[in-house]
Parts: structure tokens; sequence; C-alpha cells
């Protein structure tokens, strides 16, 4: 379990010993707390993520990584809190702050459940999406997701739960963010899908760092650079993503990957929409 | 035939009272989770706001300013609850409710200290106080008058929801507050915004409630509400068709009823509330707004 002895400790972002010093992380979470009810959630979450690239956030079900990327946004739950450490956004101490002046400092966020409103047109979902004094950049968002703009007028409700990862995606990109979180993007899409997405991930990763949440490691594999790994409310792991996932033992025991869960875990799912009750379900055992 | 073309115009009348008072009501449970039972205290408020306007001026120009002053000082005191007390409450249903019913016994109470428990009579000007014969039937002009006022309502509601940028993160804010705090929306200012039209709907119902009964009372507001709340829990939290619907439905049935089962109108609406609520498979609390 104890693969990194000082887990609130900065991590060394590069991993070849390179004498230029590393340019400062957009996030830097140090020794987070989380406290939702009368469960203590997190104990100790300490991790920075790259100011380029994608950094993937992993761990077994349950272990705090939604909750984690909801404390950074001020997003926990009522009877949720923050109860120690620090939270900072390209340096700007934003532990506590409120939700929509975390978001207006440059955010974009891909909630678990897409967070798209159904009653709403893609169009209109886009046009609140808009941040002011920003460019919108409807020009990239058309050109990742033509569908989109073929479905404009449509409501989001009655799209596929692909399109809607494709709203969801669009709005995190429509602005000019300085960071990107994305929580399980590919959770409950068909195989065919979770390409698309995963390519969509990897060219918003050319423009804006990316934090991602994934359970499906061939999609980690192929985007990630830096990895962070939790277990039972603690970072248990920091470092290369690459180097980690080519490590079956520590893969084994950090993310129970050939134990309790094959690694292809989205591909099983045949339709493109998730059961409701299986969404609730795991989002109950992220949040509590 | 002239009787149920007068009760169908009276219960329309009703209706687009009920609808004033209940569309405000749905916003506002519908963007926030709040059970405003203070709004009938905007309404009294209002209603005698306007009656002192309207005996002072005096004419039909005096009835257009009472209405006037009465849609303000809704808005006006709806803003003023939600800033000094509901804005601290938010996500603390216990301690909502016991506010907004503090207001809604403290306020007639105030009202009546300052003019009296009886009722007063409203001043209706002679234009709007003669009738229309309709299909045999003498109609009272303000029945008229309400429904063209809920008819504007409504239409202006939709025209907020469906073309305005506040409208969207209403809509968007029913279905999902917390996801439109996360693209980076101050949800208070949308709320603040919300409870000033709950306030200036309700003072606008407080002045054609005076209008359609010729008199105002302190407890007016508070006899309402409880119409209201039926035709929002049959309409659906939050849906502004559904609301307009279900006060049409209200207020006919509370009027045949009244009429033609002697003066079992309110005692229909529990009925009509009953039957709802049993036949509707699982609870519409979330829904769409427009």
């Amino acid at each position: 379990m104890s693969t990194n002895p000082e887990p609130n400790s900065p991590p060394s972002p590069a991993p070849s010993p390179a004498p230029n010093p590393a340019p400062p992380p957009i996030l830097s979470v140090r020794d987070l707390r989380v406290r939702i009810g009368q469960s203590s959630i997190l104990q100790g979450v300490g991790f920075d993520v790259a100011p380029t690239g994608t950094t993937a956030l992993l761990g077994r079900n349950g272990v705090g990584k939604t909750t984690t990327v909801r404390a950074v946004l001020g997003l926990l739950p009522e009877e949720g809190e923050v109860t120690g450490g620090t939270v900072r956004l390209d340096g700007e101490d934003v532990t506590g702050h409120r939700t929509h002046t975390v978001v207006r400092r440059g955010v974009g966020y891909v909630p678990e459940d897409r967070g798209v409103f159904g009653s709403l047109t893609v169009a209109e979902n886009l046009t609140l999406a808009e941040r002011a004094g920003g460019p919108h950049h409807y020009d990239l968002v058309h050109d990742l997701f033509p569908e989109l703009k073929a479905r404009r007028a449509q409501r989001a409700g009655t799209l596929s739960g692909g399109q809607q990862q494709m709203v969801a995606l669009a709005r995190a990109l429509l602005n000019d963010n300085r960071l990107v979180i994305v929580d399980e993007p590919t959770k409950g899409l068909a195989p065919r899908v979770v390409t698309e997405v995963a390519e969509v991930l990897q060219r918003a990763a050319e423009r804006v760092p990316v934090l991602l949440v994934e359970q499906n490691l061939a999609v980690v594999r192929r985007l990630a650079r830096d990895a962070v790994v939790l277990d039972a409310g603690r970072t248990v792991h920091t470092g290369d993503a690459a180097a980690l996932l080519a490590d079956r033992e520590r893969t084994t025991s950090l993310l129970g990957v050939g134990r309790h869960e094959r690694p292809e875990r989205s591909g099983q799912q045949a339709g493109e929409r998730p059961g409701e009750r299986e969404q609730r379900e795991h989002a109950t055992k992220e949040t509590t | 035939m002239s009787t149920l073309v007068l009760l169908t115009l009276t219960g329309l009348g009703l209706g687009a009272l009920y609808f004033l008072i209940a569309s405000g009501l749905a916003l506002i449970f519908g963007l926030m989770d709040v059970l405003n039972f203070a709004h009938g205290a905007f309404l009294t408020v209002s209603a005698y706001a306007a009656w002192r306007t309207a005996e002072t001026v005096g004419g039909t120009g005096g009835l257009a300013l009472a209405a006037l002053v009465g849609t303000a000082t809704g808005a006006l005191l709806a803003i003023v609850v939600e800033l000094v007390l509901i804005r601290r409450l938010y996500g603390r249903p216990r301690e909502q409710i016991l506010v907004t019913v503090g207001l809604s016994l403290a306020v007639p109470a105030l009202v009546q200290a300052v003019w009296g428990a009886d009722s007063r009579p409203f001043p209706v000007p002679d234009a709007l106080s003669g009738t229309v014969g309709v299909l045999g039937a003498q109609v009272p002009v303000s029945r008229f008058v309400l429904i063209a006022a809920a008819l504007l309502v409504l239409a202006a509601v939709n025209l907020f929801l469906s073309r305005t940028r506040y409208g969207l993160i209403v809509r968007a804010g029913v279905e999902d507050r917390a996801m439109v705090t996360a693209l980076g929306i101050d949800v208070t200012r949308a709320f603040t915004l919300v409870f000033a039209i709950g306030g200036a709907l309700a003072g606008l119902a407080g002045v054609l409630g005076g209008l359609y009964f010729g008199s105002l009372s302190p407890h007016q507001g508070t006899s309402l509400l409880v119409f209201a709340f039926v035709v929002v829990v049959i309409g659906g939290m939050g849906s502004i068709p559904g609301v307009a619907l279900s006060a049409l439905a209200v207020g006919l049935v509370q009027q045949y009823a009244n009429y033609y089962v002697d003066g079992y109108g309110d005692f229909a609406v529990v009925v009509l509330l009953a039957a709802v609520v049993l036949a509707r498979p699982a609870p519409r609390l979330a829904g769409g707004v427009a």
C-alpha cells in the first residue's frame, strides 16, 4: 500500500532527471480532507496536475476520486465539507471557494453523470456554458463534434449516452480553460464510442491540461502521462502513468485489476445508455 | 346555459388568480427547492398598498397605478425576504419553512394591526364594475380583466424562460442546480430574480384579487395561498404550462361544485387533488419548466 512513503509531499512530475526545473503545476492539491455526514471520505489526498497533457486519477470504486474532484470544485453535497488541506489553481488558493468562482478562473468540468440538461436543446446547453468575457470556441467544438451542429435544435435528453457525453465535453471545451476535469467519460459507453471519446480527449489535451478520472485502463494508457492513485481516501501513488501500467504487480495491488475487474471494464457494456440504477449505485459508492 | 357561461367565466377568472400566485410558487420551488409560505403575505401587503393607491387617486387611472404599485410592492418585498432571510437558509428546508410560515402569520397580523381585521371594499372604477352579456349571461367585466392579465403573464413568463439568458439559467437550474454553478454561473442572482418575479406576480394577484372579490382583508393572501399550493401540486413543481392548466381546472371545479353541489367547492378541490395525486404513477417533483 505504501508505494509512496510521503503521499502528500509534492510528487516529481519529471520522470527523467531533466536539468531544467519542472513548470509549476496548474492544480496542486495538498493533504485534502473531506467529511461527508459522519464519514471521513478523504483523509489526505495530495497531487499535482502538470500544466500540459493528461493526468489520470485512478483507484478502485469508492476510494474518493469523485469526492476529490468535487471538493476541488466546491461541489460537495450539502452535508459534506472540506475539513483540511489546500487546493491551488495556477498558484491561487481556491480551497472552499464557491463553485462558480473556481470555474470562472478557467476550469471546465465534465461530471460523472455528464450533467447534460435534458430538457434544453443541444444549442441551449452550449449557450449556457458560454462564460462572459472570453472567446467561445464554437469552431473547435463543431470541428470535434460535427454531429452536435446537426443536432443543435434537438433536446439533449433525447440523445444517446455517447452523444450526451459529446455535449458535456463540448461545454467544457467551449471556453478558454486553464484546466479541464473529466470524471469517468467512458463509463457505460459502447467500445466504438469509447474510442471516439478518447480521441476527443487526446485532441483536447493538446490545448489544455486534463485531469481525468478513468477506470478504463486502455484509455488511461492511451491518454495519460502522469498517474495519481487513491486508496481509502489517501494518495498512495503518484508518478509516470506508463510505468505504473507496465508494472502488473502494482496495478493489481493498487487498482485491483486482475483480481476484481478486467482492465477493459467499460468494453463489457453492450448498449450506449447505461442502466440508471447502476449509475446511481455507482455514484452513491463514490460519494459516500 | 347562461348560468354555465357565468360559472365558467367566473371559474376562469378565479383560475387566473390562482395561476398568478401559483406560477411564482412553482418557479421558486422548482429552482430553489423553497416552499414559500410567505407568498400569501406578499399578496396581502401588495393588495393593501394597491388599495391605498386606488383610494387616493381614484378612477381607472388610479386602478392602473394601483396595479403598478401592487406589483412593485410584491417584487420589493420578495427581494428583501430573499436577500435578508432565505439566502442564509438554502439547503435547510426546516428553517426555511419556519421562517416563511412565521412571515405568513406575522405579516397579516401586522396588516390587521394597522388597517383592522374587517374586510375593506376595494374601489372598482365604473368602467370595470359593469357586466357584459355573453350568450345570455351577465358576466362582470373584472372576470375578463383577470383572464387577460393571466394570459399576458403566461406569455411573458414563457418569453422570459425561452428567450432570455436568465430564463435559460432558470430552466437549467430547475433540472440540476449544481451543474449550473459548475458552468461558472452564479445561481444566487437567478434566485433573487425568480423571487422578485414571483413576488411581483403575487402583488399583481393581490390587486386583481381586490378587483375579483371587490374587497380585501388581512387574511386574503393566506387563504388564496392554500389553493395556489394545490394548483402547484397538481400542475407539477417547476412546470409553468402544467401550473396554468391546473389553475384552470381548480378554478372551474371550485365554481361548478359551489353552484351544483351546494357550496362544496373547496371540498371538490381537495377531491381533485387527491384523485390526481393517487392517479399519478410517480412524484413529478422534477420536470422541465417550459
